[in-house]
C-alpha cells in the first residue's frame, strides 16, 4: 500500500511540475522563446527525427562514450590493480598522481584539439580521462582492500604467483568495489561527452550548442531530454548486469 | 612403520617493528601414517604457527620437517598438505561445488574430473545436493564441511586442521566432530588436529601433544587408549582429559 502511495504521490509531483511549467510560458509569465513550455518537445523531436540529425547525433555521441568509457576504465583497472597490488608501484607514482589528479577534465581541451584535433579522438580523450581517475581509485582501494585471509587460502592451496593471486582472489574479491567505481563513472563520462562535443565534435553537444546558437530552445530541450532517458537506460543496464555479477553476495 | 611427516628442531622467530619473538623452539614431533594427532596448548602458544610452517605460510627459522609421501603417491604432485582454517574461509563468489574443486585448479586436473572430485568430497561430507549453492546461503556448520571437502579433494598425506570446529555451537561442534572421525575411517587420512579444547582432543585423537612455553615446545605427551568408535561417556576419555588438564596447569605454573 505505501509503495502504492508513493508511485502517486511522486506521478502526482511530476504532473505538477509539467503544468507548471506549461502555465508560466502559455500565460506569459515567461518569454516562451527563452523557455518552451512542455507541449512543444513532441513536435520538436518528431522533426530533429525525421530529418535524421537526432539519431546520427545519439550515434555518434554514444560512440565517443562507449570508446572513451572503455579506454578509461581499462586503463584505470589495469593501473589501479598495478598500484593496489604492489607497493613499489604505488610508491613510484603517489607524486606523480597527486600532480595530475587535480587537473580539471575539462582543462584538457585545449591538449586534446592540439593533440587529436575537432576529432572524435578529442572527444574520447576528454571522457577517458575522467573515467580513468574515477576507475583508478576505485580500483586501487578495492585491491588493497581484499581480505588478507582470502590470498592466504589461495597461498595454502598452492598459488603463490602473482598471476595466479590476481586471477584467482584478488579481481573476483575487488569486483564489488571495482563496479561502484565503475558505476560513477559512467555518470561522469556522459557530462563529459557533452563538454567535449561543444567544442564542435559532432553528437548531441554540438548540436545543442548549433540550437542554442539559433534560439532553438524546444530543440536544445529536446537533446536534454534523450540525454536524460539515454543514461537512465544505461544506468538500469549496469545495474542489471553488476546485479547479475555479484549475485554471489548476500 | 615410516614416518609420514619429521619434523625436528623446528624453530620460528618472527620479527616485528624491530623486535624479534621466537615463537617455536626445537620442536620434534613424528606423525605415522594414519594416525590422528591433536595439538593443544594456550592461545597464542604457536599451535596454528606450526601449521601454517606446515603448509608453507611461514618459515622456519631453523630445523628440518620431513614429509614422506606413500610409495603409490610418489610419483603425483598431490600436496602432502592441505589445511582446515578456523573460519571456513570459502571464496564467496564460487558456488560450493568450485570451491571444492579450488585447489586441484593449479595443478591442471580438466574440469570434468575436478566437477567429479569436487561431488564425491561433497558426497562424503554428505552436502552432495548442494553444489551449486553460493557459500552465504550455507550454515556455519555446512561452510565448515565445505572447508573440509575442499582439504579432502587435495587428498593430502596430512590433513591439518587449525581449531576448525571452534567457532560452532556446540551441538553442530559434536556433530561434526562424529563426521570428521567417520570420514577419517573412510579415508584412512593422517590427521594433525589444533584445539584449544581439550576434551575434544582427547575424543577425537589417537595421541594428544601439549605445547607449551614461550617460545613454545612440546611439553608432554598422551596416547589416548580408549578404541574406536568411541563414547563420549567412556570413563577412559575423561580420566584421560584429567591428566592433560593437570599436566597444562602445572606446565602453565612452571612458566
Amino acid at each position: 500500500m505505501t509503495r502504492l502511495r508513493r508511485t502517486v504521490l511522486a506521478a502526482l509531483g511530476l504532473g505538477l511540475f509539467l503544468l507548471v511549467w506549461e502555465a508560466l510560458p502559455r500565460f506569459g509569465l515567461l518569454n516562451a522563446a527563452l523557455v518552451p513550455p512542455p507541449s512543444a518537445i513532441p513536435a520538436a523531436l518528431a522533426s530533429e527525427i525525421r530529418s535524421g540529425v537526432w539519431l546520427a547525433a545519439v550515434l555518434s555521441s554514444l560512440s565517443h562514450y562507449a570508446t572513451g568509457l572503455l579506454v578509461g576504465s581499462l586503463l584505470g583497472v589495469a593501473l589501479g590493480t598495478a598500484s593496489g597490488m604492489f607497493r613499489l608501484v604505488e610508491d613510484l607514482t603517489a607524486w606523480i598522481v597527486r600532480l595530475i589528479r587535480p587537473i580539471p577534465g575539462l582543462a584538457w581541451v585545449p591538449f586534446a584539439i592540439i593533440w587529436f584535433g575537432v576529432e572524435p579522438a578529442a572527444a574520447v580523450f576528454i571522457i577517458a580521462i575522467g573515467v580513468f581517475w574515477i576507475v583508478f581509485f576505485a580500483t586501487q582501494g578495492a585491491i588493497r582492500g581484499v581480505d588478507r585471509d582470502l590470498v592466504e587460502v589461495a597461498e595454502a592451496f598452492g598459488f603463490r604467483s602473482a598471476r595466479a593471486r590476481l586471477v584467482k582472489i584478488l579481481l573476483p574479491a575487488a569486483t564489488p568495489g571495482i563496479m561502484v567505481g565503475l558505476r560513477t563513472a559512467l555518470g561522469q563520462a556522459w557530462m563529459a561527452v557533452v563538454a567535449a562535443e561543444i567544442f564542435g565534435v559532432p553528437g548531441v553537444g554540438q548540436r545543442m550548442m548549433q540550437a542554442s546558437s539559433l534560439l532553438a530552445t524546444d530543440i536544445v530541450l529536446v537533446y536534454m531530454l534523450t540525454m536524460a532517458a539515454l543514461y537512465g537506460l544505461i544506468d538500469s543496464a549496469f545495474v542489471a548486469a553488476q546485479n547479475w555479477l555479484l549475485r554471489w553476495r548476500t | 612403520m615410516a614416518d609420514v611427516i619429521d619434523i625436528r628442531g623446528l624453530a620460528l622467530t618472527y620479527e616485528r617493528d624491530g623486535r624479534r619473538t621466537e615463537v617455536l623452539r626445537g620442536l620434534d614431533l613424528a606423525i605415522q601414517p594414519g594416525e590422528f594427532v591433536a595439538i593443544v596448548g594456550e592461545s597464542g602458544v604457536g599451535k596454528s604457527t606450526l601449521l601454517r610452517v606446515l603448509i608453507g605460510l611461514a618459515q622456519p627459522s631453523a630445523g628440518t620437517v620431513e614429509v614422506r609421501p606413500s610409495p603409490d603417491r610418489r610419483e603425483s604432485r598431490l600436496p602432502p598438505m592441505a589445511l582446515v582454517f578456523q573460519d571456513s574461509r570459502l571464496l564467496p563468489w564460487r558456488r560450493v561445488a568450485a570451491n571444492v574443486g579450488f585447489g586441484l585448479e593449479w595443478r591442471g586436473v580438466p574440469a570434468a574430473e575436478r566437477r567429479q572430485r569436487a561431488q564425491a568430497m561433497l558426497d562424503l561430507v554428505r552436502l552432495g545436493d548442494l553444489g551449486s549453492r553460493w557459500p552465504h546461503q550455507l550454515s556455519g556448520g555446512q561452510r565448515q564441511r565445505v572447508s573440509l571437502a575442499r582439504a579432502l579433494a587435495e587428498e593430502p598425506d596430512v590433513l591439518l586442521m587449525d581449531e576448525p570446529f571452534s567457532a560452532l555451537d556446540s551441538l553442530t561442534r559434536e556433530d561434526l566432530q562424529d563426521e570428521l572421525l567417520r570420514i577419517r575411517q573412510e579415508t584412512g587420512r593422517t590427521v594433525l588436529f589444533v584445539t584449544h579444547d581439550i576434551d575434544e582432543a582427547v575424543y577425537l585423537a589417537d595421541r594428544v601433544i601439549v605445547l607449551t612455553g614461550r617460545p613454545a615446545g612440546i611439553g608432554a605427551e598422551i596416547r589416548v587408549d580408549a578404541p574406536q568408535p568411541r563414547n563420549r561417556r567412556d570413563p577412559r576419555l575423561a580420566e584421560t582429559a584429567r591428566a592433560l588438564r593437570a599436566e597444562l596447569s602445572q606446565r602453565s605454573a612452571e612458566l
